[in-house]
């Protein structure tokens, strides 16, 4: 790989010709053990990217839904809680197919544990998924069913269980964010303050986006507004996560994270510019907004997935900013 | 910082139960910061001292007697013969399969090293006329081992290093597995339970060493348990039981720090400025290692992080900025339907 053994990595530095005036450049040098990663690449597989997209959709679903329920609007309701109900569903399933022992995913609900959002997101996922089901199939039950005691039940508890659902689905919508923080992949950790928020705006974005699918234009203001508020929130959030991160800011603007984030910004934004335009006017130019929006969800989410193990597989990602760190503190020694 | 205390401590005084030795304030390091009873804090009462390694990198002459000795012990699979092409390290990391890792470096000698190294004589820069000739690594006639002081050392080093899990004070691996698979042990080290694991892969992103790994066809995460099984039975990890040279050393954390300190003084004394300790800081990212080295070179040119940190750290942090985010959606969504009740 290296003739000196070690991979000696220079910018804008002069050459290894032993000269000392090298010491008078800034330090952005960095070496690393023959260009091999430091961390492990993250285990998760792209399974993990499409519930992160579906969870945050039927979060997001959830608000839509009891929002619609309570200003009277029966189809943006029915297609909020429907498709949190499908969401969750299909999103559960690559979760548990993502697990090396998918057999033992109960495994998850022998703790609770608060240092791990991993736990912390079971459980959340758990109190919401409860009442958000309850709601759902209220949706699905045919007639007569509705008419038997627990029918009945189930129709009286489809509206607290739905606003409760919704109080629940921030958490739903963002833990997810906090479980890329914490871990040691740098793109993902040092990203802690914008990836809640990303996260957050595109499920809003994407949720939007399926009540102008599902809901008439009449019904779908709401829902049209809130892909408003989410793509402006997704792309601000986006681009201030790009360039804070500095040098680190690579891993999402370069490779595959920047191929599919590239691509999800412009389906975001073309979406958001259809409903704007469109979406009140024609229920299928607001369809296809809808879809755009929603592959813009899916595709944001594998772009940050991509980031992330861009940032693991390339030692500079660690160790550059660690040695700057480490640099900067014995310049200035604690008092 | 009150982590004093801690660094302070003597070296090997047993902790007798109940009575630890001053501990921080409740709640105030425990995501991160120094840990004086890492064992008493996961809820042992009674418990032995906190154990680890100090590998020695100094005298490693890089048999991998470890790797091998680990395999053996703990059974672990075979990871594949694949030659790496890079130097004699065909290991290449530390992963579910490889518990020990010796790395290899074949690295130049530092201008400033040399000049230490052959007493104040500077060798010639290379560029200058008087270079001495371009070194081809071709053997030499020379009977190897003939001589021994400094006039034998030459344009080159190897640098060996067996590397292995760090069982760190605050292992970002056990905070974040959400099934309890991970777990602290009575001797202060950290071990995946296997028949708990379920493979969510969150350890293997929460280790900032990069260390604990998914086994493929297994599912499970695998890492160093530092022979817990053998600890039990009052022997030493297998690892430090072959090592022909005392490079791994293993022992009482405490006594071992102090005995890292004295030996990076001793080769500080013989010249060896370049030697450094890894890991041994309570006051570093990790809370100080459980495995602690003595390097000859940065941290990163062995493939270590140079200033790792705990991910739990920032946590707390994070889910402010979670909270903010789910804050901004309750808000939006409550907007969005206020807006349609005025049209």
């Amino acid at each position: 790989m290296s003739e000196s053994g070690q991979n000696r990595h220079r910018r804008g530095g002069p050459g290894d010709d032993g000269s000392r005036e090298q010491r008078m450049v800034p330090r952005a040098t960095f070496t690393s053990y023959y260009g091999r990663p430091v961390l492990k690449p993250p285990a998760w597989h792209d399974n993990i990217a499409y519930y992160f997209f579906l969870g945050g959709l039927a979060a997001a679903s959830s608000g839509l839904a009891a929002g619609a329920d309570l200003t009277g609007r029966p189809a943006l309701r029915r297609g909020g809680r429907v498709g949190a109900l499908v969401a969750l569903g299909a999103g559960s399933y690559f979760l548990v197919r993502d697990l090396g022992r998918p057999e033992r995913f109960l495994h998850m609900l022998r703790v609770a544990k608060p240092t791990s959002p991993m736990s912390m997101g079971t459980w959340i996922l758990a109190g919401y998924g409860l009442p958000m089901a309850v709601a759902g199939i209220e949706e699905l039950m045919p007639g007569p069913l509705r008419r038997t005691p627990i029918g009945r039940l189930v129709s009286a508890l489809a509206r607290p269980a739905g606003v409760a659902a919704a109080a629940l689905s921030p958490a739903v919508a963002t833990y997810t964010a906090v479980l890329c923080s914490m871990t040691a992949v740098p793109a993902w950790h040092e990203g802690h303050e914008e990836l809640p928020f990303i996260f957050m705006a595109s499920s809003a974005a994407s949720a939007g986006g399926l009540g102008m699918i599902v809901a008439p234009t009449s019904e779908a203001g709401p829902a049209r507004r809130l892909v408003a508020f989410g793509a402006v929130v997704e792309l601000a959030a986006s681009r201030r996560l790009e360039t804070r991160l500095g040098m680190l800011g690579e891993a999402y603007t370069t490779g595959k994270a920047e191929w599919y984030l590239h691509r999800a910004s412009a389906l975001t934004a073309s979406g958001t510019v259809g409903s704007v335009l469109f979406g009140r006017r024609s229920r299928i130019a607001a369809a296809i907004s809808g879809v755009l929006l929603l592959t813009g969800g899916v595709f944001e989410r594998l772009g940050i997935l991509q980031a992330g193990r861009a940032s693991a597989a390339d030692p500079k990602y660690v160790v550059q900013p660690q040695r700057e760190r480490l640099e900067q503190r014995r310049a200035e020694p604690r008092g | 910082m009150t982590g004093q205390d801690s660094v302070q401590q003597t070296p090997s005084t047993p902790v007798p139960p109940g009575a630890g030795p001053p501990r921080h304030r409740p709640g105030e390091h425990s995501l991160f910061g120094p840990m004086a009873d890492v064992a008493g804090e996961s809820g042992y009462d009674e418990h032995p001292a906190r154990v680890g390694f100090f590998t020695d990198t100094s005298v490693c002459i890089g048999c991998k007697a470890c790797e091998v000795a680990c395999k053996e012990w703990n059974l672990v699979p075979d990871d594949g013969f694949d030659l790496l092409g890079m130097s004699y390290d065909n290991t290449g990391t530390l992963g579910a399969n490889s518990w020990r890792h010796v790395a290899f470096i074949e690295q130049p000698v530092r201008a400033e090293r040399r000049t230490t190294a052959s007493e104040g004589t500077p060798t010639p820069r290379s560029g200058s006329p008087a270079a001495s000739p371009v070194d081809l690594g071709m053997p030499s006639f020379e009977l190897p081992g003939a001589g021994t002081g400094a006039e034998t050392r030459q344009e080159f080093r190897w640098l060996m290093a067996s590397d292995v899990c760090k069982h760190c004070t605050h292992a970002g691996c056990l905070d974040v597995c959400p099934t309890g698979a991970l777990f602290r042990t009575e001797f202060g080290t950290v071990v995946v339970q296997q028949d708990i694991c379920n493979g969510c892969g969150y350890c293997v992103s929460g280790c900032p060493y990069g260390v604990i790994e998914r086994r493929e066809g297994d599912g499970r995460a695998w890492k160093c348990t530092l022979c817990y099984d053998r600890l039990h039975g009052g022997l030493e990890p297998a690892c430090a039981k072959a090592c022909p040279t005392e490079s791994i050393q293993f022992g009482e954390l405490d006594e071992l720090r102090g005995r890292a300190q004295r030996r990076v003084e001793q080769l500080h004394e013989q010249g060896v400025a370049e030697a450094r300790l890894y890991g041994e800081s309570p006051e570093d990212g990790v809370g100080g290692q459980g495995s602690i080295f003595l390097l000859l070179d940065e941290p990163e040119v062995y493939g270590l992080p140079p200033d790792p940190v705990v991910p739990t750290r920032d946590l707390p942090r994070m889910w402010k900025f979670a909270a903010a985010a789910g804050a901004a959606m309750v808000g939006a969504i409550v907007m969005v339907f206020q807006e349609g009740r005025r049209r």
